[in-house]
């Protein structure tokens, strides 16, 4: 550690994980040295003030190649995707992308999310998506709560909704379903070929 | 013979928990002579979903969705602004070769003519000279609320100003309301965290509405299903939680155009809201 007045400046050794920025530029395609630090990404977030790590704090990090403590943040899963930071940004860097090529890696890598129940949500959105063609909102609220353990979640919506004929209550598959399942099949194989080719170089 | 006619993709809400919606924007522009076709067979966007967990399932499915309407020959109009973001963003892929090659393989053929995507927004906006207002909506402030997917990637959806835009403002002063000036207009409304995380749902929208509130404005008007929902849904839960306490209709810009094209709101599905609108209308004349 070297000593410079009252401020301490520790020796950041590249390691490993430096491998981060060149696989967060190759999947995002944004040039993470162009961020200075402004903060106008972090000043504009609706959900930064529930993140352990701010936009602008996960843009460093990415910087300095820290992986394990981008891909703990909650940051990554508590994202809107609003794209307020991208549009902000004076640098022209797509946050949000970045964001979501943080959320790949993470999903690739680990398996498990720092917020699961985002991920739950996602993939239940997804299973629902293929099985239905077409969101079927009650099945997806059931297999939410079932698959997250949190049985109440908007239990209290339902009276109401139901009133309202605004949910059906059973499912209907758009005629374009087995075009949906196809679709799935096909971009998992896909994926799956170019998987090991990512995984070796992140 | 519609002066105007597009592929109609309402998007999955749209037929369930946006009723209103799709109703609204079947009705008005029925009444305007722009032909709705919906797409036969369309499925789901993919959302958010599709895009935060696998890349090229979230231009496949849209593809999907696109390619239909390149068999039809027509430009797509979206209700939904997520939809819209979705499909927009598929097309302006998909015009890269490498791309549009990849997907072609998912979907077993290439989409080579990329049809245009519009919001319903813009289609509307752009006939609002035509518009024949039989009850003007004289004396109601409207907060028009646009949120992120209508706006935001500028270089992708961006049909209007990305921090302060106006076209749906200038439609909604087309019909004769006033509409207010207020900062929260592309704030997020926590989106699809409806499940997942309500309570940075509850705070982002409760956020909007209190701004939209503190404007002078009597209700919300909105392009989304989802935002709807949020800022809708859950007035009640959210004036147990906060302070400042809301309560404010919010309404699609496609039901505020029904009314001022002399619909009834019993057609426009008024009363499947879950923050009344009908004393505000009823004390504008409107109802």
């Amino acid at each position: 550690m070297y000593y410079a007045g009252m401020v301490i400046i520790e020796t950041i050794t590249p390691s490993p994980s430096s491998q981060l920025r060149s696989w967060v530029e190759r999947e995002s395609g944004q040039k993470i040295f162009r961020c200075y630090q402004c903060g106008k990404c972090t000043a504009g977030c609706p959900a930064a003030y529930t993140m352990d790590l701010t936009p602008r704090q996960i843009m460093r990090a990415v910087q300095f190649g820290l992986k394990e403590e981008v891909l703990k943040s909650n940051t990554i899963w508590v994202c809107l995707h609003c794209q307020t930071c991208s549009a902000r940004c004076p640098q022209e860097i797509d946050v949000a992308k970045v964001m979501e090529s943080l959320r790949l890696l993470a999903v690739m890598e680990k398996g498990k999310a720092a917020v699961e129940e985002v991920k739950i949500f996602h993939d239940a959105f997804l299973s629902n998506l293929w099985r239905f063609g077409r969101i079927y909102e009650l099945g997806l609220g059931a297999s939410y709560n079932l698959r997250s353990r949190h049985f109440l979640t908007n239990l209290s919506m339902l009276p109401g909704m139901l009133s309202r004929g605004k949910l059906p209550i059973l499912p209907r598959s758009a005629k374009g379903t087995s075009r949906v399942k196809a679709i799935f099949s096909q971009v998992y194989a896909k994926e799956k070929e170019s998987e090991m080719e990512r995984k070796g170089t992140a | 013979m519609a002066s105007l006619t597009f592929a109609y993709y309402p998007g999955c809400t749209l037929h369930t928990t946006a009723k209103q919606y799709d109703v609204s924007t079947r009705l008005t522009c029925q009444a305007m002579d722009i032909a709705l076709e919906e797409l036969k067979d369309w499925t789901c966007c993919g959302a958010s979903s599709a895009h935060l967990t696998n890349p090229l399932l979230a231009i496949a499915l849209p593809a999907k969705d696109l390619q239909q309407a390149e068999e039809r020959g027509l430009p797509i109009a979206v209700a939904c602004a997520a939809c819209y973001f979705r499909l927009k963003l598929a097309a302006h892929e998909l015009s890269n070769k490498a791309t549009n090659d990849l997907v072609g393989e998912v979907l077993g053929k290439r989409i080579d003519h990329i049809p245009q995507v519009i919001h319903l927004l813009q289609v509307l906006e752009s006939k609002k000279a035509d518009i024949a207002v039989k009850k003007p909506l004289t004396g109601l402030k409207v907060a028009c609320y646009y949120g992120c997917l209508l706006v935001r990637p500028k270089n992708t959806v961006g049909f209007d100003d990305k921090e302060n835009p106006q076209k749906m403002d200038s439609l909604i002063q087309a019909l004769g309301a006033e509409t207010t000036q207020w900062n929260f207009k592309t704030e997020c409304c926590g989106a699809s965290f409806v499940m997942a995380r309500s309570d940075i749902m509850l705070k982002l929208s409760h956020r909007v509405l209190s701004q939209a509130q503190q404007s002078g404005a009597e209700c919300v008007a909105v392009a989304c299903p989802l935002c709807h929902s949020n800022l809708d849904s859950h007035q009640k839960e959210m004036n147990a939680k906060f302070a400042d306490k809301v309560e404010l209709p919010v309404l699609y810009f496609t039901q505020l155009l029904g009314i001022a094209l002399g619909l009834s709101p019993r057609e426009l599905l008024f009363d499947q809201h879950f923050t009344n609108p009908m004393p505000l209308l009823k004390e504008k004349g409107l109802a």
